[in-house]
């Protein structure tokens, strides 16, 4: 396996195919009789000619050389790996789903519709929140819908003044970058030594030029924001709303919802959360919760129930408007629907315990090896860090690159920001104790080796397909396509 | 009954007492009681495999599917080879997570070049990112582009592109409180001459798509020559499928290409997960956002893949990133890659010309019809658009009782168009469909 893969254009061969189409059964006509010459390429598009087992082959090959939840444990923070049901992807297949046209005529989609309908009512009740839009692809993306919302609730009330967003020093990227895209100018609010949000700071900060706070709770170093109440009367006193990040939510369902935390609005992330699959970077899923108050600005369409049957509402006067194409990433709606049948509310509150529980025995097995800057009590992920190694010349990256000869993928490394040589810690609650008491030993295998025989880690890994790559080259001559010379 | 998490009471208990807790309640003891859910949840469930797939089987004979279907309007019944659904159902590639840990997702890593690759090939643009979210939001990212590289703060829109597109390319706009101007149509494609009359100085670009939404073929060269005339960039929104047969954006020096990649092997599914492709020129390379993967080497020599020019992105430049994007559409990029490997230069030709000769044929037979008449005598791909003096919605539902699901009723968009409907046909659609459904409306 440690052979140079090839290009699947380096296998092409003039006149191979893979391709099987019916012949042409409508009278044919002459090309240029339909179409003027201009209109025609002038040559065919360059794409590789090959036969049918060269792409299974280089595809197979391809899966080979890919790391993911099926073959080990991914303990990334802020991802919330967790197991992918199988029988969600089945369902996914269903004919019945997966070859319906987004504008068939309600009557003849009824079956999709209920299952969005059904989903929007389990989200509210999650989140204990009024009303939900599908319709965002993504966390990111229903983290910038959020904010549209936000500013069109602003801008409706005459509200013009209110250009700014706040964000916690310790919050994803996503929160400011989407705050930027809004149009909002960002301020950061610093952490107390408690790692939450300091409150005093955030009292004299907020006046009438907040739009809102966007927050996580618990926050990005697992640690519920236990002001929360506090922070919300602050917000809401000067003016702004509370915004809610979703990608935590594994921690509390079924103990505490964004909706009873003063929220105003908040995204979810299924792909998170709710168990469909990262597609090894997307497509993921975003829906937005909103307070009754908000509803009124959601992307449209809803889907509404009337009697028995359902509908696309479309009339909305004030929403922001779309975000996207047709309603959503269905197929992705379809999956978590059927995870969270699958679970019931009981479950679903078990799985959080769970969670909670595998990250708090992962922190008091770890912490021994390296520093703990918050020892207290987590929730369902914790952040190390590695600096207590920094005598050794060995870094967070170091420890990552090691566990990948170990067939482990890393932690999350540098990040939060707030901490150095930062390892943030997300079991999630579909590892066994097995599985963790085998990560601990690894670890304490790599820190051994850390202090003992150091370069060991520098060389690392050694026994994957390439070695450390070289991403300053990558960065300074980018080579994104392939030019056959 | 699986819920998924392993743990058995005795896992549970020796968990606890290590951690030195008594229950699981007490993990929770930081959240203040003021926040905690006083009752359970109401959900439906939990449910067994068994029941579950019941559920679902039932709610999936509640949709009408399996019959002819003659809807496009930027969702696309194109036959997806049998190879995608397998290999795309491999977990090693649906249940990895995004590759930033390189050495151990090579496989990802070089589908997405090679994918970034095929986008090029297509739309003979040098540089493509590894897809984002859909056609829309491509389009959106590509007038954002736009507004960088320009720094101008006008942008022109065709009024023929997806009107969808359109829409959520307001929402956007509004939110940023950038100017836009619609440039109207004229005889089913762009109006030259308003172009001409409303573009400026300070237009930042002009987008517009082509096939058009009504199916017709747009004259780019006319509109590239006006385009740059004024500084202003072009931005192609291109079907992938057409690029088989049709000019790729590239020949008429279109800026960015962007467009909806979901008819490259990626199911109709009632409408999404699809993804959106954007491609354009090697000198606007660092200003295209998300995700691109690039080549390099590791300290052997060995050549690999790493997702790269990433102080681009949001988890590096926070607030001052291109873009927020973070997930891309990873699988659907996969699936459009293995349909692009596996149809090949010949393939995706001969895709191209089923759906030009299918639908010319259709169109052919419908304009014999006394009541029905093409809009527009007009090049048009594999959609076109039909005047009827009976009402679309009518014909609409006189098809379903037939069992076949008619065109697109454009009265929807188009107030001006209410008396037309948009068909599309593709390679599925055999002749003994399309007769059938020219008779079906020959007796209405």
């Amino acid at each position: 396996m440690k052979k140079e893969m090839s290009l699947i254009f380096e296998l092409s061969s003039p006149g191979r195919k893979a391709y099987s189409l019916p012949s042409c059964d409508v009278p044919k006509k002459e090309i240029k009789e339909m179409l003027p010459e201009k209109f025609l390429r002038k040559n065919p598009a360059p794409l590789p000619e090959v036969s049918e087992s060269d792409v299974v082959r280089h595809y197979v090959s391809l899966s080979h050389r890919n790391h993911s939840v099926d073959s080990g444990f991914y303990p990334l923070g802020s991802c919330t790996m967790k197991y992918n049901p199988k029988v969600n992807e089945e369902a996914a297949k269903f004919e019945g789903f997966s070859t319906i046209h987004p504008y068939q005529p309600a009557q003849t989609v009824q079956g999709c519709l209920q299952v969005m309908y059904d989903l929007q009512c389990m989200l509210r009740e999650i989140t204990g929140m009024d009303a939900v839009s599908l319709q965002p692809a993504a966390g990111a993306h229903g983290e910038l819908t959020g904010l549209m919302i936000m500013k069109a609730y602003h801008r409706h009330r005459g509200d013009v003044k209110r250009t700014k967003i706040l964000v916690p020093d310790s919050a994803h990227g996503t929160n400011p970058a989407s705050a930027a895209m809004a149009g909002f100018e960002v301020l950061e609010i610093p952490s107390n030594d408690e790692g939450l949000v300091d409150v005093n700071v955030l009292r004299s900060t907020v006046n009438d030029e907040t739009a809102g706070l966007m927050l996580t709770n618990p926050n990005t170093l697992g640690l519920f924001e236990k002001n929360i109440l506090e922070i919300s009367d602050i917000v809401h006193k000067a003016g702004g709303l509370l915004y809610y990040d979703g990608a935590n939510l594994n921690a509390i369902m079924g103990i505490s919802r964004p909706g009873d935390m003063g929220f105003d609005i908040a995204h979810l992330n299924l792909h998170k959360t709710f168990s469909t699959p990262h597609g090894a970077g997307g497509p993921g899923s975003g829906p937005v919760a909103v307070k009754k108050e908000l509803a009124p600005f959601l992307p449209y369409p809803i889907v509404e129930k009337i009697e028995d049957s359902f509908m696309l509402n479309e009339n909305l006067p004030q929403s922001i408007g779309k975000v996207k194409l047709f309603y959503g990433q269905f197929g992705i709606l379809l999956r978590a629907y059927c995870y969270l049948l699958s679970l019931g509310g009981e479950h679903l509150k078990r799985s959080s315990q769970y969670a909670v529980l595998n990250a708090n025995y992962l922190k008091e097995k770890l912490k021994k090896e390296l520093s703990l800057p918050y020892d207290t009590i987590c929730m369902h992920e914790f952040v190390l860090s590695a600096s207590n190694l920094h005598d050794y010349g060995v870094g967070a990256m170091d420890i990552a690159k090691r566990m990948l000869d170990e067939g482990i993928h890393p932690p999350t490394v540098y990040f939060p920001l707030i901490v150095k040589e930062a390892m943030m810690i997300e079991p999630t609650e579909t590892e066994s104790i097995d599985s963790l008491d085998q990560f601990v030993k690894i670890i304490q295998m790599i820190i051994q080796e850390a202090k003992t025989t150091p370069d060991k880690l520098k060389e690392s890994p050694k026994y994957t397909v390439v070695g450390r790559l070289n991403d300053t080259l990558a960065a300074r001559k980018p080579i994104v396509s392939y030019k056959s010379h | 009954m699986a819920p998924y998490y392993p743990h058995t009471d005795q896992d549970r208990d020796k968990m606890l007492h290590f951690i030195g807790l008594s229950s699981l309640e007490a993990l929770f003891e930081s959240i203040p009681n003021d926040v905690k859910i006083k009752k359970d949840l109401q959900l439906p469930g939990p449910l067994s495999e068994i029941e579950l797939l019941e559920t679902i089987r039932t709610l999936a004979e509640k949709n009408v599917s399996g019959v002819p279907c003659f809807l496009g309007a930027g969702a696309y019944q194109h036959y997806i080879p049998a190879v995608v659904s397998q290999l795309i159902s491999r977990s090693e590639f649906y249940t990895a997570y995004t590759p930033y840990q390189a050495e151990v997702s090579q496989g990802i890593l070089q589908a997405v070049f090679e994918y970034q690759t095929l986008i090029c090939q297509l739309t003979g643009m040098e540089a493509s990112n590894a897809s984002l979210y859909d056609g829309a939001n491509a389009a959106v990212e590509a007038v954002s582009m736009a507004l960088n590289i320009t720094g101008k703060r006008k942008v022109l829109i065709s009024q023929m592109i997806h009107p969808e597109i359109t829409q959520v390319l307001q929402s956007y706009l509004k939110t940023l409180n950038i100017q836009w101007d619609i440039i109207a149509e004229s005889e089913g494609s762009v109006d030259l001459e308003q172009l001409q009359k409303v573009m400026d100085s300070d237009s930042a670009c002009f987008i517009f798509q082509t096939p058009n939404f009504f199916g017709i073929i747009e004259e780019a060269c006319e509109v590239e020559k006006i385009v740059h005339q004024h500084g202003a960039l072009l931005i192609s929104i291109v079907d992938p499928i057409s690029l088989g047969i049709l000019q790729p954006p590239s020949e008429y020096n279109a800026d960015i290409a962007v467009g909806e990649g979901q008819a490259l092997g990626n199911p109709i599914s009632f409408g999404g997960p699809y993804l959106g492709f954007i491609a354009t020129k090697q000198q606007y390379l660092r200003k295209l956002p998300g995700r691109i993967v690039g080549e390099t080497v590791d300290a052997n020599g060995k050549r690999g893949f790493v997702l790269t020019l990433q102080a681009r992105e949001q988890h590096i430049r926070r607030e001052k990133a291109l873009s927020n994007i973070c997930s891309n559409q990873a699988l659907n990029a996969l699936a459009a890659s293995i349909y692009l490997t596996t149809m090949g230069k010949q393939g995706l030709q001969e895709v191209a010309e089923l759906c030009l000769q299918k639908a010319h044929y259709a169109a052919e037979q419908m304009n014999t019809l006394p009541h029905m008449k093409l809009a527009y005598n007009k090049p048009f791909f594999k959609e076109f658009a039909v005047r009827s003096s009976i009402n679309p919605i009518e014909i609409q539902k006189k098809l379903l009782k037939n069992n076949i699901l008619g065109g697109y009723p454009l009265g929807k968009f188009y107030p001006q168009y209410q008396d037309c409907t948009l068909y599309c046909i593709t390679e599925k659609n055999s002749k003994a469909q399309i007769d059938h459904l020219v008779q079906c409306l020959e007796v209405l």
